[in-house]
């Protein structure tokens, strides 16, 4: 895939998104109140063992208090090239005071084309832990999931602390992705973040990678190292 | 023939009485840049005004009120706490009343059935806070027994530059979005200084499992808050002579700001309260419940200046106004008070007695003792000498933060002059618990939003007793149209005063008798703006026995 049609697929649910704001208020009538929007992104930039890492985490959200339309995109970008990124679009529906339900698709570019049919829970855990957790179903019939947690901690009205995890797991070895079976990946880190306003804040993120297991030796077998610690520098918006 | 004839007399007789007795207003809804004091918002304007112009009526008075709508969208004016026909309330979607569409008039028309202090406000959308608002004095038919050298409109407000749709917006994506004051990691050590890691920590988890915040007092900040469209700079200003009785009427026409109001230097005698003569109360202090209306005479026995200090629940800032025997007077403007932290008791754990129904003295408990608790160490010395910086910990609990010895009204001190007419024991009891999903924005009536909920139905002429049990954090202040309830406060069945707006603290429980007295569908809601907006309304139905009901 070229690059061009690469930019136009990851923007692709988003224009979708957006264009489609009016059926979706026709369709969410009433009932579900004024529709609402937001788009998140955080960017930031490192410099690692093998050179200059831009990491990415957007998503964007488009409904009402119960059902929503919710896309993501993260991934990485090693001296300039792409080396992992994902898209995800999501029905996202609130089935409790802190939780939604979500299902949809996830596309995958780098490092290897994928498709997936997604499945997962988002929301508040008790002491304020932001979680997701979903479950992918490859087009192969490959089997995955991901954890995602991570907590505010103020230090002042505007300081916070914010560490984080994110654990991948697979059911079957999928070697064109470098993934193995079992806990394939993990990555720690604490943000500490500025908020110049509510909505926008720059911050540093000391992030802990690794493969481990199979993915580990796979990885190490390319030649890469399977760990990684870097210390990102970044910024962080909402509108 | 004959028909058209009769038709044409009736049209002329009720032309006829019309211009006889009719009161004629026009109010013209328009939009403008309105500058407070440097800070310019796109508000909503009244006949130029901002806020909207005094309407004063008489009561027996026949009004015509011409509303012509010149902005974009739909429009609205509800009369808060009016007396009148349903189709006269309003409130678009209710009783036939569609709105008022951009450059159309709607004429209300309506017998004033009342006296008393009241203000109007749109019913459309955000509206309301952005400046669609103003004052309404109805002066009695007979004289008054309430004799004034001077009578003055005291309306507070909170006026925002930030767009109202953004507001909800924000709030919505991030709940905790104007919370300036969250309890950080600062906080968390000096609690452990104080009350030791074990007590501390528990504090922190306990509201952690429950995904809540204790500084949540109010949604939204950043407000400018205004006395009569008039910032605390610009500081509007009653004049006075020494020795003259003033009657001030304080109306909270706030979107969502709570005020914790007083004049220091003058005792405020409470004649009425959301418009309704009451046994007169010396107060030093009043809490105002967003829409509440309170009248309060004042009697300034020297030659100098008096601060009216109205500062909000959150304490992010104060209105503020002068009482000066001259224009250009000044009184000392007292600190803002420390901002008070909500406990366990807050939400109603740990003290369910205070639930019960039968004894509605909770405000009292709430208000007074706590603040005695928690301010020991203040109780010798005089008001205000201590700054916010060298008090150690906020107070805690909603109804906390007030000087000990000091008297703030209390619900439970409210009597009604004149007595209640209908002492019916209420037929039956309708429960209403005030819920709400802080972390999505979501604000409902028995886990319910508007449009999701059965109206709550009541027959013509029905006596029913309404209970609030507030399951939220957050103070509600609840708002029937079309009726007045009488707030059972543990005084006697006759002296129940008349309320439009009953504030149920966090936790807490309230219970109001109402006679359904006014045929039609009435809006019923928090006066919030935010909650209502977010779903936290219903319909109340007083219907007229139906011909087959009847049969």
């Amino acid at each position: 895939m070229n690059r061009f049609s690469r930019c136009a697929a990851l923007l692709l649910p988003f224009s979708l998104m957006f264009s489609s704001t009016l059926s979706a208020g026709e369709m969410m009538d009433g009932h579900d109140g004024p529709l609402f929007h937001v788009l998140r992104l955080q960017i930031d930039g490192a410099q690692n063992d093998e050179g200059g890492l831009v990491t990415w985490t957007g998503s964007g959200s488009l409904g009402g208090d119960l059902e929503k339309l919710v896309v993501k995109s993260e991934g990485e970008i090693q001296n300039g090239h792409v080396e992992r990124s994902e898209v995800w679009g999501l029905y996202s529906r609130n089935i409790s005071d802190f939780w939604d339900v979500q299902a949809g698709a996830r596309q995958d570019f780098d490092p290897h084309a994928q498709t997936y049919l997604v499945f997962g829970v988002e929301g508040l855990a008790p002491y304020f832990i932001e979680t997701g957790a979903h479950a992918f179903l490859a087009r192969n019939g490959d089997v995955s999931a991901r954890l995602e947690q991570s907590i505010d901690l103020l230090i002042t009205q505007s300081l916070a602390l914010t560490p984080h995890l994110k654990f991948d797991v697979s059911a079957n070895d999928a070697p064109e992705q470098k993934i193995g079976a079992g806990l394939s990946r993990i990555e720690l880190g604490t943000r500490l973040r500025y908020e110049l306003t509510r909505k926008f804040a720059p911050y540093i993120d000391l992030v802990y990678e690794r493969a481990l297991g199979n993915t580990a030796r796979m990885i190490r077998e390319g030649g890469s190292d399977p760990g990684d610690l870097t210390l990102r520098a970044g910024i962080s918006f909402w509108f | 023939m004959r028909v058209s004839l009769l038709v044409f007399t009736f049209i002329g007789l009720a032309f006829a009485s019309f211009a006889a007795k009719a009161g004629e207003y026009s109010l013209v809804i328009d939009r403008h840049d309105v500058d407070i004091g440097g800070r310019h918002g796109d508000m909503i304007i009244v006949n130029g005004q901002f806020p909207g112009p005094l309407l004063r009526f008489r009561e027996g008075e026949d009004v015509a009120i011409h509303v012509t709508n010149r902005l974009k969208d739909d429009s609205s004016v509800h009369w808060h706490g009016l007396l009148l026909p349903g189709e006269m309330d309003g409130v678009p979607g209710m009783n036939g009343f569609g709105g008022i569409a951009p450059g159309a008039t709607f004429t209300y028309h309506f017998k004033v059935r009342q006296s008393g202090t009241y203000w109007y406000h749109s019913h459309s959308g955000l509206q309301e806070q952005e400046g669609l608002a103003g004052p309404i004095v109805i002066d009695p038919a007979k004289p008054s027994g309430i004799q004034a050298a001077h009578d003055y409109v005291v309306m507070l407000s909170d006026f925002t530059d930030e767009r109202a749709d953004d507001i909800f917006r924000n709030l919505k994506a991030d709940s905790g979005y104007y919370n300036h004051s969250k309890r950080t990691a600062g906080d968390f050590f000096r609690g452990m200084g104080k009350d030791g890691i074990g007590a501390t920590l528990r504090d922190r988890l306990d509201w952690g499992e429950m995904r809540m915040d204790p500084t949540d007092l109010a949604d939204v900040t950043g407000y400018t808050f205004l006395v009569n469209g008039k910032s605390a700079s610009a500081n509007w200003t009653g004049l006075f002579k020494p020795g003259e009785r003033i009657r001030l009427r304080f109306i909270n026409a706030s979107a969502m700001t709570y005020f914790d109001l007083r004049i220091p230097g003058l005792k405020m005698i409470v004649v009425a309260a959301d418009g309704q003569n009451v046994m007169p109360v010396p107060v030093d202090e009043i809490r105002l419940a967003i829409a509440e209306t309170y009248d309060v005479i004042v009697t300034p026995k020297d030659g100098k200046a008096y601060t009216i200090f109205a500062q909000s629940l959150d304490r992010s800032g104060y209105a503020r106004a002068t009482l000066a025997p001259r224009e250009g007077m000044e009184a000392p403007v007292p600190p803002l008070r420390r901002r008070a932290q909500l406990t366990m008791a807050d939400m109603g754990m740990g003290s369910m007695e205070g639930m019960d129904h039968g004894s509605m003295s909770n405000m009292d408990m709430g208000g007074m003792d706590m603040s005695q608790m928690g301010h020991a160490a203040t109780n010798t010395k005089p008001k205000e000498s201590k700054s916010p910086a060298e008090e150690e910990q906020a107070p805690k609990g909603w109804g906390a933060g007030f000087p000990a010895g000091e008297k703030v009204l209390s619900y439970g001190d409210l009597k009604s002059l004149t007595p209640q007419k209908d002492l019916r024991e209420p037929s039956r009891e309708i429960i209403v618990h005030l819920t709400g999903n802080m972390e999505r924005y979501i604000w409902t009536l028995n886990g319910k939003k508007f449009g999701d909920a059965q109206p709550i139905e009541l027959k013509y002429g029905e006596r029913v007793k309404l209970t609030f049990v507030n399951d939220t954090m957050m103070a509600h202040p609840m708002h029937l149209h079309g009726m007045f309830v009488q707030l059972v406060n543990g005084q006697p069945a006759a002296r129940l005063p008349n309320k439009h707006i009953v504030s149920v603290p966090p936790g807490q429980s309230y219970s109001v008798l109402l006679t359904a007295d006014a045929p039609g569908e009435w809006a019923f809601h928090c006066h919030l703006l935010y909650h209502m907006a977010s779903g936290m309304m219903n319909k109340v139905v007083v219907a007229r026995m139906s011909a087959e009901a009847a049969r």
